[in-house]
């Protein structure tokens, strides 16, 4: 009802706006030269606007311009990097121009929670990237825009899926089982964390280029006002607006890129194979006997030709935006059509925005309404083909002529063999046989399509009466539909469910409405040279969603709709923040918030979330404000402590009982009964709280043509939301999510911003940052028993319920846990032998304590380098970045075994040429050989463009992403989310051709 | 524009002041999800709650084949009970190998295991949750006097004596918590393998008579199922605490044996799809192929023992896993191995070697074909379905009973009771076709091989070597016993299974066994 409200009173807003346009009369022209104040040369492209108005032109090649003004008339000269000037036009018919450089970086605003700061009194560790500086290329999710921008800030895509999502780390993961996202806000809503099905990434569904700025808060006393959700940083989302007073401009913005397959795993081919395994045979190896030797086949498939294709991807974005009076406006409409490089998968998405910010009475009411809208469709194929590639057996064809399987060649049971010997093509499916990877992509028909919507309308109201105070108001609504199938027909042999093939359904449905409210006062106390900027106000936000699948039964019949479930939870806040300005030098920033979840039990609802931060804007002082080769210098002190409540159960402090499925009853004589089971709960669960110090310096020197800042943060977060082993017997199940343990990350970020060359033709800028991060457990249970062995996590391929990580007391998180290999004198591994490391004897592997732990997926360093050279109208640029110190296990060097060449159920697996590293003929998983370096260097993407100004502003430019790699890593990609590398979706290299045209 | 401002001020005022705090007491809106407070409100909800305590053997959580495990830290079918009890007590011994490279589950055949290995880990968890859910259950029909719930009632303090006789036989020393320990964040003290023995004898004579008559309905326990876990309880007595308890033994086995259980016509039968109606049934652990889905227990057992060249469509299923196989000392138990003779054998050695040279082969080994998803006439079953079964699993049948009772006997000193050697002879001649198989007399090696003969695969070998002496130390060899081909002798300490090390962690209380 709340909502239908604000949505009338947009209409009714935007239509009083149109019908109290004015239209003035008495024109003459006015023409005149814009120069640069320094080099005194003719400025192209400036703005030259009639105050109030759309109307007004731009400047030439040479800086002339002419416009049409009425004798009263002010004329605003506005251009990039230049301070704007508003002159009187009076009766002058010539005007000569001169525009200072902008002192870049001091007056930006950034927006922090619930408010805005002036980017010199920032407090907090604060980065801002803003769509100059986003990444080029066709980008089609948000968090790709700002990949290797932000120190400190480490986004790593999942994988090369059409749509995929990233995993986004700040500083670090300060949480275990808890998210480790951080909060991110587009637009003053926070958008839930949690996952929609049918759609690989959440962000996808918000269009890349209605994005303004990318603003990442690092420390708590930055995030500390957003406290419940705050522990792992805050990215907040603006989106572009129009410009009050500006004429209407539309943009086209369009990119076709071909997607192009990187790198192939190296295996061998079928002539290879056969030879291999023949000379096994002869070997009397691995279990190859004739028998098994008749099985191989006559072909040369390249399996991985067969699923990879070059992928075409268009992009086009339109947009209008200006000003109506004093109502700013933009509209956009976008699509975006990406086809995979494994074939069958892709995604289709067409997204709609609309912005308005109407003012009202003199500015004392402004009003902000942002809507997204965006309805996408994905085919996610099967990513298994990606490994299944690499397995199959290069000697056999891709169709046999089977009339059971489509076609597909499919591996059959050594009991289906024909008189002659020879396997019966139409037998039934060997279930542990490699899939046809063809026929996985061919026979899988997994869709789905996602509709969502983001909205606000922000009120924020200066009083007529005190215009010191301003009342704020912010209503917001997150709605998505999801639908979505995963099927294979009855003949797909991969579901080795001959004659029922798989027909799974799923739909969801989420909501999510938020309500902000708060009073901001300001006020200058000129007389003890004082400045107090104090907000108070009021949160609550509530999350909710639906959703069922379906799958089919044994009798091919659907199983009723039995999984049906529902989450909500709420979330409760009051906050207040105190800007204190002494000197206009010295700032101090204090910050509460109260949180309250529905999560927890009454008794520990609440969570009071307080932070403190200190800056001192040295360069204002009497010692250095002559010195004109500093520009800025700032430091800054800052203290926070922030919460931590997002885990996957919505009750997890209430005793409740689940039912059953139709598929887990138990029978009592002829009748099958569902059941009832408690779940296991934690009545005492609490918040998770992180303590965060921070240290910072913002310098700028020379004019601030180098600018940047150095932060030194300690981050320990203590009452861990874990998932852990419990006391046998204690509750209803072994392992719990409780308050247990402690971690703590402790860095160092630096970042440069030049700009090395500024000429009239010239001009080359360069960005560069990096950071340092070292994680660590300190506690892990309640008794902080020094021999708990901890807990194994990392699941690998090989096996079921092989981990190749475990979390313990003085480790990083997510360490990997292996055996140390021991190496003969050529340099090879020895296949089998690790070093005793407990002294103890007997069979080293038989020991885990001869396990240890060594390296871990996380970067110790990350670096980001981008840089922009221009030349007149030509631009080049390049965006790299670097992690250092982070490993990988490799899961497919890992599988490659002679052993695995022939299983004895009847079916040949192919091998990697990585087998050539260790020639290992049985499993050796846990050998630290598998534990690799992958370190490196990433050319993210490389850009040329050329601008027209002329007749048309238009920019056309030629983008390669992924150009290259440096590495040593032995896999196809050292880029590994999470750090077990086991075949993902490649990374495709892209080649974009993109146009901009401005009217 | 007054509006705005009162709209404003409404807005805010039924927002902040009316429904904000509230909101953070939610109740759950899944249809799902029941709150502690409601959920027994009705008689069928009894007999859902009842159902769960039995699932907790079958199933491996609320959302079959899987989905909402039960419990964490292993794969969900592998954290089955019944599969990882099966893999602990027949995994460790003669009768069976297993081809795959699963975490540590070769430690098994080396009995080289050690205090963090997942799936003894798993089978622990698995006991001490199917104790804290029965726990609960009995508080909830504490004290209730309708017929239904007092049934009810005590057979949720079977099958909390059943898992906690899994302990014992397995672990020993466990935690200990009954219904006086409400759930929570608690160390649950440890109790003693004796104490644990005196409890355990208490509970059941308790329930006795609270129990249903013996086959009052299929798959319920029944006074039967009691007695013939007493008996198993006094035939260890002397591993659990110490002393022989042989004549308690018999005679509860002969409570069981004139009970009205009649040995099956035919032996395979008790392993079909249709072994429900096996006559010989005391107690089993059911499966379906429609309404009890796993990826543990017996669709574990059926399609991991089908490999090579065995048809799976001969088993009822869609396909093998090519996992499980015996060792040559079960094969050796036979005179004849092929079947003919003793139609117990049920090898199939088509294809397969009989000496194993690597475990990880699944054709090193004799496979067995016990267990089916056909039925008795080898139809198909009555909820057939590819990838699950209907067949049950036997945890107590007569012919076991009938062994126990002859073993009991003859360690109680009377070597010529004439009906324990007419049990045995009932049950090779059935196994036989005819009398040929008829013995004479027996001593207590033969009922341990005659134990192997009859029960190979259903989840008795550990205890049987354990009480006979012959599970570690050197008095048995079998192939790759202690990691060696020819078997060699293994440190005896492994008699129990390390408590395992998550939860020493976990729970301070706690100490490991001796030699771990």
């Amino acid at each position: 009802m709340k909502f239908e409200i604000v949505k009338m009173k947009a209409i009714w807003f935007f239509l009083f706006a149109l019908l109290t346009l004015s239209v003035t009369a008495q024109e003459r022209s006015i023409t005149g030269k814009v120069t640069d104040a320094t080099t005194n040369e003719g400025l192209i492209g400036v703005t030259v606007l009639i105050e109030g108005t759309y109307t007004g032109t731009v400047t030439d090649i040479d800086g002339n311009f002419s416009v049409k003004v009425a004798p009263a008339a002010k004329l605003v000269f506005s251009f990039i990097g230049y301070q704007s000037q508003i002159i009187a036009v009076g009766t002058q018919s010539t005007l000569n121009v001169a525009l200072k450089t902008e002192a870049k970086g001091l007056d930006e605003v950034v927006v922090i929670g619930y408010g805005t700061v002036k980017k010199s009194d920032a407090t907090g560790a604060v980065s801002t990237v803003s769509s100059k500086d986003f990444n080029k290329g066709g980008i089609t999710s948000p968090q790709d825009l700002i990949v290797g921008k932000s120190a400190g800030t480490v986004i790593t895509s999942n994988s090369g899926a059409p749509g995929s999502g990233s995993t986004i780390r700040i500083r670090g993961g300060s949480s275990m089982s808890a998210s480790n996202d951080p909060l991110i806000i587009i637009d003053g809503f926070p958008v839930s964390n949690s996952g929609i099905s049918g759609l690989a990434n959440p962000l996808s569904t918000i269009n890349p280029n209605d994005i303004e700025t990318f603003t990442v808060l690092k420390d708590a006393s930055a995030t500390a006002i957003y406290g419940s959700r705050a522990s792992n940083g805050v990215i907040l989302i603006t989106t572009k607006k129009g410009i009050a007073g500006k004429p209407m401009q539309i943009d086209y913005n369009g990119t076709v890129s071909v997607n192009t397959v990187n790198k192939y795993m190296d295996v061998l081919s079928g002539d290879e194979f056969r030879e291999m395994s023949l000379d096994l045979a002869s070997r009397s190896q691995v279990g190859l006997n004739m028998g098994a030797l008749t099985r191989l086949g006559k072909s040369n498939t390249d399996w991985q030709k067969q699923i990879y294709q070059n992928a075409i991807t268009h992009d086009h974005n339109l947009s209008m935006s200006g000003g109506v009076k004093s109502m700013p406006y933009r509209v956009s409409l976008g699509y975006t059509g990406q086809d995979g490089i494994l074939k069958t998968t892709d995604m289709k998405r067409s997204t709609a925005s609309v912005g308005l910010d109407p003012k009202f009475f003199d500015d004392h009411l402004k009003v902000s309404i942002n809507l997204k809208g965006s309805y996408t469709t994905q085919n996610f194929g099967d990513a298994g083909a990606v490994g299944s590639a690499v397995a199959f057996d290069p000697t056999q064809p891709v169709m046999n002529g089977n009339t059971k399987f489509g076609g597909y060649y499919t591996w059959v049971n050594l009991s289906d063999v024909l008189p002659n010997g020879s396997m019966n093509p139409n037998g039934s499916p060997n279930p542990i046989g490699v899939a046809n990877p063809v026929a996985l992509l061919n026979q899988t028909d997994n869709q789905s399509a996602v509709q969502r919507s983001i909205g606000n309308a922000q009120f924020d109201y200066k009083f007529h009466f005190l215009p010191e105070l301003r009342a704020n108001m912010n209503l917001g609504y997150d709605y998505f539909t999801t639908t979505g199938h995963n099927n294979a027909p009855d003949n797909a042999a991969f579901t080795f469910r001959n004659g029922i093939g798989r027909l799974n359904d799923y739909k969801q449905a989420g909501k999510s409405q938020l309500f902000d409210f708060y009073l901001n006062y300001v006020k200058d106390l000129k007389s003890i040279n004082s400045k107090i900027d104090a907000t108070a106000g009021y949160s609550w936000q509530h999350f909710y969603k639906d959703g069922s699948s379906f799958v089919r039964n044994g009798d091919g019949k659907q199983v009723s709709d039995n999984s049906k479930f529902i989450n909500e939870n709420f979330l409760v806040s009051f906050f207040a923040r105190v800007n204190y300005t002494f000197m206009d030098r010295y700032l101090l920033t204090l910050t509460l918030r109260d949180d309250g979840s529905s999560r927890f039990s009454k008794a520990n609802r609440w969570g009071l979330f307080p932070a403190a931060a200190f800056a001192w804007k040295i360069k204002d002082e009497s010692f250095l404000k002559d010195v004109s080769a500093v520009s800025d210098l700032k430091l800054r002190l800052g203290y926070g402590i922030t919460g931590q409540q997002d885990i996957g159960n919505d009750y997890p402090y209430l005793p409740v009982y689940r039912g059953s499925t139709a598929t887990a009853q138990y029978q009592f004589g002829n009748t099958f009964y569902n059941t009832l089971r408690p779940n296991p709960y934690d009545a005492n669960i609490k918040w998770e709280e992180t303590t965060t110090y921070n240290v910072g310096l913002d310098y700028g020197f020379l004019n601030n043509r180098f600018t940047g800042s150095i932060d030194v943060y300690s981050r320990e977060t203590k009452d861990l939301l874990n998932f852990i082993p419990i006391a046998a017997g204690s509750n209803f199940s072994n392992f719990l999510t409780t308050n247990v343990g402690n971690l703590e990350n402790k860095g160092a970020e630096f970042s440069i911003n030049a700009r090395i060359v500024e000429s009239k033709d010239w001009k080359w800028s360069l960005g560069f940052n990096t950071a340092y991060n070292e994680n660590k457990i300190t506690k892990l249970t309640k008794t902080d028993d020094p021999n708990y062995p901890g807990v194994d996590v990392g699941g690998i391929g090989g096996g079921v319920g092989n981990t190749i990580q475990n979390q313990r007391v003085g480790y990083a998180a997510n360490s990997f846990f292996v055996f140390q290999q021991v190496y003969g004198t050529n340099g090879m591994p020895i296949e089998g032998l690790y070093v005793d490391r407990t002294g103890s004897g007997g069979t080293v592997t038989s020991n885990n304590l001869n396990k240890y732990h060594y390296k871990k997926p996380a970067p110790d360093v990350t670096i980001g380098i981008n840089s922009r050279v221009s030349y007149k109208s030509f631009d080049f640029s390049f965006s790299g970045r670097a992690n250092l110190g982070n490993y990988a296990y490799n899961n497919v060097a890992s599988g490659a075994l002679y052993s695995t060449v022939y299983n004895q159920s009847g079916f040949y697996n192919n091998l990697p040429r990585l087998v050539n590293n260790a020639k290992f003929t049985n499993t050796q998983y846990f050998s630290d050989f598998y534990l690799e370096n992958a370190s490196f260097f990433k050319m993210d993407n490389m850009s040329v463009g050329y601008n027209f100004v002329k007749s048309l502003k238009a920019r056309v430019s030629f983008t390669v992403q992924n150009a290259f790699t440096i590495t040593k890593y032995k896999g196809l990609d050292p880029e590994v989310d999470g750090g077990i590398d086991n075949n993902f979706y490649p990374r495709p290299r892209i080649f974009v051709l993109g146009v901009n045209l401005t009217f | 524009m007054k509006n705005i401002i009162k709209s404003l001020a409404v807005i805010l005022a039924t927002l902040t002041f009316t429904s904000c705090v509230k909101d953070l007491d939610v109740v759950p809106k899944d249809p799902n999800i029941i709150t502690s407070l409601t959920v027994y409100s009705t008689p069928a909800a009894y007999k859902e709650g009842l159902a769960k305590l039995y699932a907790t053997f079958s199933v491996s959580g609320q959302q079959g084949p899987s989905g909402q495990p039960d419990i964490a830290g292993i794969d969900e079918g592998f954290g089955n009970y019944l599969r990882e009890y099966w893999n602990v007590q027949e995994l460790s011994t003669d009768e069976a190998v297993i081809a795959w490279n699963d975490a540590s589950i070769k430690d098994f055949h080396w009995q080289t295991w050690a205090p963090n290995d997942v799936f003894i880990a798993a089978v622990y968890s698995r006991i001490m949750y199917t104790v804290a859910l029965c726990n609960e259950y009995i508080r909830a029909t504490e004290g209730k006097t309708e017929p239904d719930l007092v049934k009810y009632h005590a057979e949720a303090r079977f099958l909390r004596a059943l898992a906690y006789y899994h302990a014992i036989d397995l672990f020993g020393n466990p935690p200990f918590v009954t219904e006086a320990d409400s759930p929570g964040a608690f160390f649950p003290k440890q109790t003693t393998r004796a104490l644990l023995f005196t409890y355990l004898e208490s509970e059941l004579k308790a329930i006795e008579t609270q129990l249903g008559a013996p086959r009052f309905e299929y798959a319920r326990a029944d006074q039967a199922a009691a007695w013939t876990l007493l008996a198993k309880l006094y035939l260890n007595a002397k591993v659990y605490m110490g002393t022989e308890k042989n004549a308690e033994c018999a005679t509860y086995c002969s409570k069981v044996i004139s009970a009205g259980y009649t040995l099956s016509s035919k032996y395979a039968n008790n392993f079909t799809a249709d072994n429900n109606l096996s006559t010989e049934m005391i107690f089993p652990i059911t499966c379906d192929g429609q309404h009890t889905q796993t990826y543990g227990g017996m669709v574990y057992l059926i399609h991991a023992q089908i490999g090579g060249s065995m048809d799976p469509a001969k088993f009822g299923v869609g396909g093998g896993w090519g996992g499980l196989r015996t060792t040559s000392a079960l094969v050796s138990k036979f005179t004849d191995p092929t079947g003919e003779t003793d139609k117990r054998a049920m090898f199939w050695s088509n294809g397969q070697k009989l000496v194993i040279n690597d475990i990880g082969q699944f054709t090193d080994g004799y496979a067995i074909t016990k267990f089916s998803n056909l039925t008795s006439t080898g139809a198909a079953a009555p909820h057939a379905h590819p990838d699950f079964v209907d067949t049950d699993y036997p945890v107590f049948r007569l012919a076991d009973v009938y062994l126990m009772y002859a073993e009991a006997v003859l360690r109680a000193g009377n070597a010529s009771d004439a009906a324990a050697l007419g049990y045995i002879n009932a049950l090779r001649d059935r196994a036989y076709g005819n009398t040929n198989g008829r013995v004479p007399s027996y001593n207590l090696q033969f009922i341990l091989d005659e134990r192997a003969r009859e029960l190979f695969w259903e989840g008795h070998r550990r205890s049987d070597l354990v009480r006979f002496g012959q599970f570690t130390s050197g008095s048995y060899l079998w192939p790759w016993k202690g990691k060696v081909a020819e078997g060699v002798a293994t440190a005896s300490f492994r008699d129990l299974y390390p408590i395992p090390a998550n939860d020493l962690g976990a729970n301070p209380t706690l100490k490991q066994n001796t030699g771990y």
